[in-house]
């Protein structure tokens, strides 16, 4: 059974006069344990895709489904990383606090609490900020915060939606490496929405290439990059430049609106 | 600087303690009627070591805080469900924009009428005024409501009575904390204002009592205590205020962007 399963999936925003198709038709899958990027075009309903996916918005038509339960809210075994990190932090409670709110919802003990609070900010390397407030953090460190909130909720998938757009180059790259690392330490499926095409080639097993909207899939590609990758060697790699040469010709068509020929498959090497 | 200022205040206070000492003296003003300071202070210590006084302060202090205690429990309660109810709020926006401006005071024959002399009439005038400041900041203050902290809740499965607790109430906070503040403000006046002209027990009937028996001096000592008690209510409100939101761009100080 697929992790994910997204069908027909279409989203009308109505409202003050304005009718908005932002997603026409999406059908995908993703499997357990997988890490797929999402890029496309500004505007093509990367985030309204994200948040009907999360239960956070009611799709026009189509559905998705996790684990096989069709989503109709939040799901428990989800959990969502906002690109507005610095408002989805609370600055009324301390990091600490920040982290343990949705355990305390979920009704675990307090020593369990405890121990994943602990757990998740070691994980992301703030171990000792738990006493200080999101607001006296850096910017790459209230992502970690978000981050390390939504490991602590133990979730099979994980949605980030443009986590690191915010962010400074470096501190992106040890983001990135951040979410690899998580990923392959604690198997979670990631679904993990970017406009930044190296970063999408880099950190996924597979992308999936949206179109400008209205928004259908592009394409599906897979990554054939070795699971062991680095900043330094990856991102010079031949295969690395010829799969981004790739999406971003996708990307561009896709503004353009000519339909891709090609379809789930993965470029010849040159 | 802060030393500085300190002593630029108490010079001035100095200043014009010692003009309200000389000009009824040199015969400039009427000293029936403008008692120099040191007759004003001595009044003032005989009010402090009468017991009647305070009863009479007791009387006004129990009108203020039962009555800014309704008004802050009614203000934040109604704040919230009209907010937090769909379609409430613009169903009572009219109705609000109406019963706010009334003044309390044109209420007072109506307290009258209702309960007389008693602490309930001191009670209705004092919660009328003051609600008000309390619903009008808690309705602002919920409007304050981020959006992302409010999907980021909800996408952890939080329920509506736990986003009220853990979001809206901490957002709404500051603003409450600034309504409670104008209330208490409020409150006091309402309350000296409704002894006074309605004659139920406290330090505002014990000031029309001063001035029927012309007796002057005890009249300004009774309004110095009623000012003095309006710089504490408020000193201490901003006190609270400082501890509570200790995590507060506004206390923060730093420019909300
Ligand atoms: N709440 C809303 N009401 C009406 N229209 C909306 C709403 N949210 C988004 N839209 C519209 O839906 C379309 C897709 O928006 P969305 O935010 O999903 O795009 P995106 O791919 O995430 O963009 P970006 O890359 O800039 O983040 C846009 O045209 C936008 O104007
Ligand atoms: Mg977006």
């Amino acid at each position: 059974m697929h992790a994910l399963v997204v069908s027909g999936l279409r989203k009308v925003y109505e409202g003050s006069g304005r009718r908005v198709e932002a997603v026409r038709d999406l059908t995908f899958t993703v499997e357990a344990g997988e890490l797929v990027c999402l890029v496309g075009p500004s505007g093509c309903g990367k985030t309204t895709l994200l948040k009907c996916m999360g239960g956070l918005l009611t799709p026009t038509g189509g559905e998705v489904r996790l684990a096989g339960e069709k989503v109709s809210g939040p799901p428990p075994g989800m959990a969502f990383v906002f690109q507005e990190y610095g408002r989805s932090l609370f600055p009324w409670m301390r990091v600490g606090e920040n982290v343990e709110l949705p355990l305390k919802q979920k009704g675990l003990s307090k020593a369990r609490r405890r121990e994943l609070v602990s757990d998740a900010l070691e994980s992301v390397g703030l171990a000792d900020a738990a006493g200080a407030y999101p607001w006296q953090l850096s910017g790459g460190m209230q992502q970690r915060v978000a981050i390390a909130r939504a490991l602590a909720y133990e979730p099979q998938v994980l949605l980030m939606d443009e986590p690191f757009a915010a962010v400074d180059a470096q501190t992106r790259a040890d983001l990135e490496d951040l979410v690899r690392g998580l990923w392959r330490e604690r198997g979670i499926t990631i679904l993990f929405v970017t406009h930044d095409i190296d970063e999408a080639v880099y950190l996924g097993q597979r992308v999936i290439v949206l179109s400008a909207s209205p928004t259908v899939v592009q394409e599906q590609l897979k990554v054939d990059l070795p699971d062991e990758r680095d900043q330094l060697h990856t991102r010079v790699a031949p295969r690395f430049a010829e799969l981004r040469t790739h999406v971003y010709e996708q990307i561009q068509s896709a503004k353009r609106g000519t339909p891709s020929l090609t379809k789930t498959d993965t470029p010849p090497p040159h | 600087m802060k030393g500085l200022n300190l002593a630029l205040g108490a010079a001035g206070l100095a200043v014009f303690l010692a003009l309200g000492e000389v000009v009824p003296r040199l015969g400039l003003v009427e000293e029936a009627y403008f008692p120099p300071t040191s007759r004003i202070a001595d009044a003032l210590a005989d009010e402090l070591s009468d017991g009647t006084f305070w009863t009479a302060l007791g009387d006004t202090l129990t009108g203020w805080g039962l009555g800014l205690l309704i008004a802050s429990t009614a203000g934040i309660v109604a704040g919230v469900v009209i907010s937090v109810v769909p379609y409430l709020r613009d169903a009572t926006a009219s109705t609000i924009e109406f019963l706010r401006p009334i003044p309390s005071v044109a209420l007072i024959p109506l307290a009258v009428l209702l309960y007389g002399t008693e602490l309930r009439s001191v009670l209705l005038l004092v919660v009328y005024a003051s609600f008000w400041q309390v619903l009008i900041q808690v309705l602002y203050g919920v409007q304050d409501l981020d959006p992302v902290a409010e999907e980021t809740a909800r996408s952890y499965g939080l329920g509506t009575w736990a986003r009220i607790r853990h979001v809206l109430w901490p957002t709404a906070l500051p603003y409450v904390m600034t309504g409670v503040r104008l209330a208490a403000a409020v409150a006091l006046i309402l309350a000296v204002t409704a002894e006074l002209v309605i004659g139920a027990p406290g330090l505002g009937q014990r000031i029309a009592v001063a001035q029927n028996s012309q007796a002057v001096p005890e009249m300004y000592a009774l309004v110095v205590v009623t000012g003095l008690l309006g710089l504490l209510i408020n000193v201490g409100a901003r006190t609270v205020e400082r501890r509570a939101l200790a995590w507060h761009q506004s206390v923060r100080g730093e420019v909300a962007v």
